[in-house]
């Protein structure tokens, strides 16, 4: 059936015509309490000052333009976003173009690419968007040829009137309809009816991408712009003192200027400044914390034991379970720090005209970019623009507006327009980092092997909350007690791809596994046991969906053959993030006596998928990342610097490393949730698993190299 | 700074750099042809990928000193009309996902399939073994590499 909505007119903004004639439907892409309706005119709508944050428009031509405000920078939203729009238009879609939205000055509540959200936050309001526009234009239509609107039927931009083997085009009645009125409700399609959600879409920016037209931020090029790059400090250090005679020296350098504890090399291109960086001395000293990795393993080991633990979650009585036991395993995971590492280094390009500021680059949130340039400058945000450029890669880096501030200071100082660019090794050492983490798991079993107490203590160097307390096996468990400790590290840390829970999720379901061995139980059972028992009798609150995490585990079960060939050695691992469920089985065949890691099987609820070439993207893509980081990703810290500069020495994933991966959905008929990071947190567990259950080895922390129980084991990757 | 004479795409360009500017900074800076990417500037990404005399080449370690009268193409001179069968063939399999290097991919994977037009599944791995992909296309990479070969 076809779900009759309220089109909440709150959210719906019409005007009358686009500056070239046509159809124009402001509406709220993302905000969830807007303002009130109000009609607006092309003028108002141009200069920006309305009340909408998005909008779809058609031309007399019957051309679809829409206008996304979410920062494309590989998760797709570019495609699919339109697709949901041209969906229930029933647009052509050959004639549906998407612009990107530059920064709109208070408008957008969510213009940020982070969390896997944008799709669950703004998939009502573009099916509604579409559906009013439809309807707008059938009845445009049904007056213009005087019949009832119930008789007409649209397809690929045509509206039809069977009877009478009349058709209109859209762009025929999009003036006509620009007069009306938005309607109180309006029909959403059965997604069973769905002709473009659902099928493969090809990305909007390939003909673009594959031809080298400049599209990312590092591409940009405004005539008169300096270039700059920015010397920074060691974690915990200052400057003391610079020697920039040399630096200078080089032709092509046209001004060096320290500012804080920076030094910014500025020129007219960028090879003299890389010259110039090395060339630049820079002398430091202590600032109060300088760290190495020698010092942050000893506080996490130390700060474990710590009586200071925060209580995130405190379910039964713990200690009595634990004195009860049967049985008690304890295990201890870690993990470094990690830097993002997108393909294209942190740039960013600013010009500040006295009062005024503009603003051009990639960024994931460019509200954030402009309200810290509004504090430095000490300037209303009004007077800032931000144009969002598309993105090579984040994975959350950009979610920090460091790299922009850059550009902003320097151009202040040098009174011009300039693109800072930051090398790889400016990358690397930049800070931001995925934080490193240490956990502490116990588990008490009874004598029948039932997991009756359940401990997780997290300790993080400015990790935040790293325990995720209410997260699986949360609710499962009669007796629990999360706790949390963070430490202030001179390290600088940020989000990182499916934060937190890229590595807790490997921690505790490599737990769990030890667990289930311990119980003498089949590590899939041990698993649906425990949501048995969180949907039959739970213990305080359960913040997911039962049935839809036993789904996916028992679909990559199914589907992965899971523990009927005995050659093949596996290892299961499910989680929840970002609204999504995940299961992973890796299967490890032994061939001559060498462990060879063939296939990874996923299985995936993300509800309604809306374009499958783009999710299976995130499927895969994810668990490569989650795979190359479980295994090579180190960062080592001496005197307050990594010692991973580059490529050479900070390993990242290769086409040669990389096993067969067969990607699954299960169909659940739940509206679309998050896909950019939900596939990477079970993927190291699963191969873990699978490590384990081929040779016995247990890995419990992270990078596998560095592990001395996987140097010897010559694990062989290979597809097919 | 010294004067070349650079034969770019088929096209002339003269352009005045010190000799040990990577032709990578040469091609973005100078001749604004910005397809070419820079990443990690120490030949061990493949994102800077150009072809000299068709042959694949990392310019970000390449200095313009020592590229003579070579043949320099890059993404923007692969084809006229993005029709060049590796482009195709990536369109068809929508490889990208945020997309910034594969010019570089394309570069590597139309040499390679120039020397081996019919490649197994392995020889295609080692070939690009030598291009990261942070975002871990790869599957997708092995994918429209042998739908060039077969389609060429
Ligand atoms: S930028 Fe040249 S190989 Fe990485
Ligand atoms: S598509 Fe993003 S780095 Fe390859």
């Amino acid at each position: 059936m076809a779900d009759i909505t309220k089109t909440n007119r709150r959210d719906f903004l019409k005007i009358a015509a686009t500056a070239t004639g046509g159809l124009f439907i402001g509406f709220y892409w993302s905000s969830c309490d807007s303002p009130k309706m109000k009609v607006l005119s092309t003028e108002e709508v141009l200069s920006k000052a309305h009340n909408f944050n998005s909008f779809l428009s058609i031309s007399p031509d019957g051309d679809v333009v829409i206008y996304s405000p979410n920062p494309e920078l590989g998760q797709n939203i570019k495609t699919s976003f339109p697709m949901v729009v041209a969906e229930e238009l029933d647009a052509d879609w050959s004639k549906v173009r998407v612009l990107q939205a530059p920064l709109d000055n208070d408008k957008f509540d969510r213009q940020l690419t982070g969390g896997s959200g944008a799709m669950p936050h703004s998939w009502e309001r573009l099916r509604k968007a579409g559906a009013t526009a439809r309807h707008l234009l059938l009845t445009a239509a049904a007056n213009q040829l005087e019949v009832d609107m119930a008789s007409l039927s649209t397809e690929k931009g045509m509206i039809y009137h069977k009877a009478s083997g009349k058709k209109l085009t859209y762009g025929e009645v999009v003036m006509a309809a620009s007069e009306l009125e938005a309607p109180e409700e309006v029909l959403l399609k059965d997604p069973k009816d769905f002709t473009i959600i659902g099928t493969p879409i090809k990305n909007v920016d390939n003909d673009d991408m594959f031809t080298g037209k400049p599209l990312f931020g590092l591409d940009f090029y405004r005539e008169g712009m300096l270039h700059a790059m920015i010397q920074r400090p060691p974690f915990g250090m200052k400057i003391k003192s610079v020697d920039d005679a040399s630096a200078r020296s080089v032709s092509g350098v046209t001004d060096v200027i320290q500012y804080d504890n920076f030094v910014a090399i500025v020129g007219t291109s960028t090879w003299p400044l890389m010259k110039a960086k090395r060339r630049l001395k820079v002398e430091y000293e202590s600032d109060g914390n300088v760290e190495s990795t020698f010092d942050h393993d000893k506080i996490m080991k130390e700060l474990l034991d710590s009586k200071d633990a925060r209580v995130m979650r405190q379910d039964g009585n713990v200690d009595e379970a634990f004195k009860n036991a049967a049985k008690v395993i304890t295990s201890e995971y870690q993990c470094p720090f990690l830097p993002h590492a997108p393909m294209e280094p942190m740039n960013f390009f600013a010009h500040v005209k006295g009062e005024e500021v503009e603003l051009i680059g990639p960024t994931q949130t460019p509200d954030a970019a402009r309200m810290q340039t509004a504090q430095l400058l000490g300037i209303p945000k009004e007077n800032i623009t931000v144009d969002i450029t598309r993105l090579g890669g984040g994975f959350g880096r950009r979610l920090r507006a460091d790299y922009v501030l850059d550009a902003v200071e320097v151009s202040r100082r040098v009174n011009a327009p300039v693109k800072v660019t930051w090398t790889r090794e400016d990358d690397m050492t930049g800070g931001a980092y995925r934080p490193a983490v240490r956990y502490r798991f116990s588990a008490a079993l009874d004598a029948a092997g039932n997991m009756i107490g359940f401990k997780l203590r997290g300790v993080g160097l400015n990790a935040g909350n790293s325990v995720r307390q209410d997260n699986f096996p949360s609710g499962a468990v009669p007796n629990l007690l999360i706790e949390n400790i963070n430490y202030n590290s001179s390290v600088t840390t940020n989000a990182w791809r499916a934060p937190i829970t890229n590595f807790l999720a490997y921690a505790e379901q490599s737990f769990l596994d030890e667990v289930a061995l311990e119980a003498q139980k089949d590590p899939v059972k041990f698993r649906l046991d425990l949501l048995e028992q969180a949907k039959s009798s739970p213990t305080g609150s359960v913040n997911y969906d039962v049935d839809r995490m036993i789904g996916v585990i028992k679909d990559a079960a199914e589907r992965s053959n899971w523990g009927k060939d005995s050659n093949v050695k596996q290892g299961f691992s499910v989680y929840f993030s970002h609204r999504s469920y995940v299961a992973q089985v890796a299967n490890i065949e032994m061939i001559n006596n060498q462990p060879v890691l063939k296939k990874i099987v996923a299985s995936t609820d993300c509800g309604i998928v809306v374009n499958p070439t783009g999710a299976n993207h995130q499927v895969r893509g994810g668990i490569v990342d989650g795979m190359g980081h479980a295994m090579f990703g180190n960062l080592v810290f001496e005197n307050g610097l990594p010692k991973q500069k580059n490529f050479d020495s900070y390993r990242l994933i290769r086409m040669k490393e990389v096993p067969e991966i067969d990607v699954n959905y299960v169909d659940s008929g739940y509206d679309p949730t998050g896909l950019g990071e939900p596939a990477l947190p079970p993927t190291g567990g699963a191969i873990a698993n699978a490590i384990f259950a081929a040779t016995g080895r247990r890995l419990r922390s992270q990078p596998f190299i560095e592990q001395k129980e996987f140097s010897d084991l010559n694990l062989e990757i290979r597809r097919g | 700074m010294a004067n070349y004479n650079l034969r770019i795409n088929g096209k002339n360009y003269e352009v005045d750099v010190e000799d040990d500017t990577p032709l990578l900074w040469v091609l973005r800076d100078h001749l604004g042809l910005v397809g070419t990417k820079y990443s990690c500037g120490i030949a061990q990404c493949g994102a800077c990928t150009v072809h000299i005399n068709g042959e694949a080449t990392f310019s970000c370690t390449m200095p313009i000193s020592s590229v003579g009268t070579d043949k320099v193409t890059t993404i923007e001179g692969l084809s006229d009309n993005g029709d060049h069968p590796v482009q195709k063939a990536w369109k068809e399999v929508d490889v990208a996902q945020c997309g910034y290097c594969q010019a570089g991919q394309i570069m590597n994977a139309a040499a390679f399939l120039k020397k081996n037009p019919k490649p197994s599944l392995e020889e295609i791995d080692n070939a690009m073994n030598r291009n990261i992909c942070r975002c871990g296309t790869y599957h997708k990479i092995r994918e429209a590499v042998a739908l060039a070969a077969k389609t060429k």
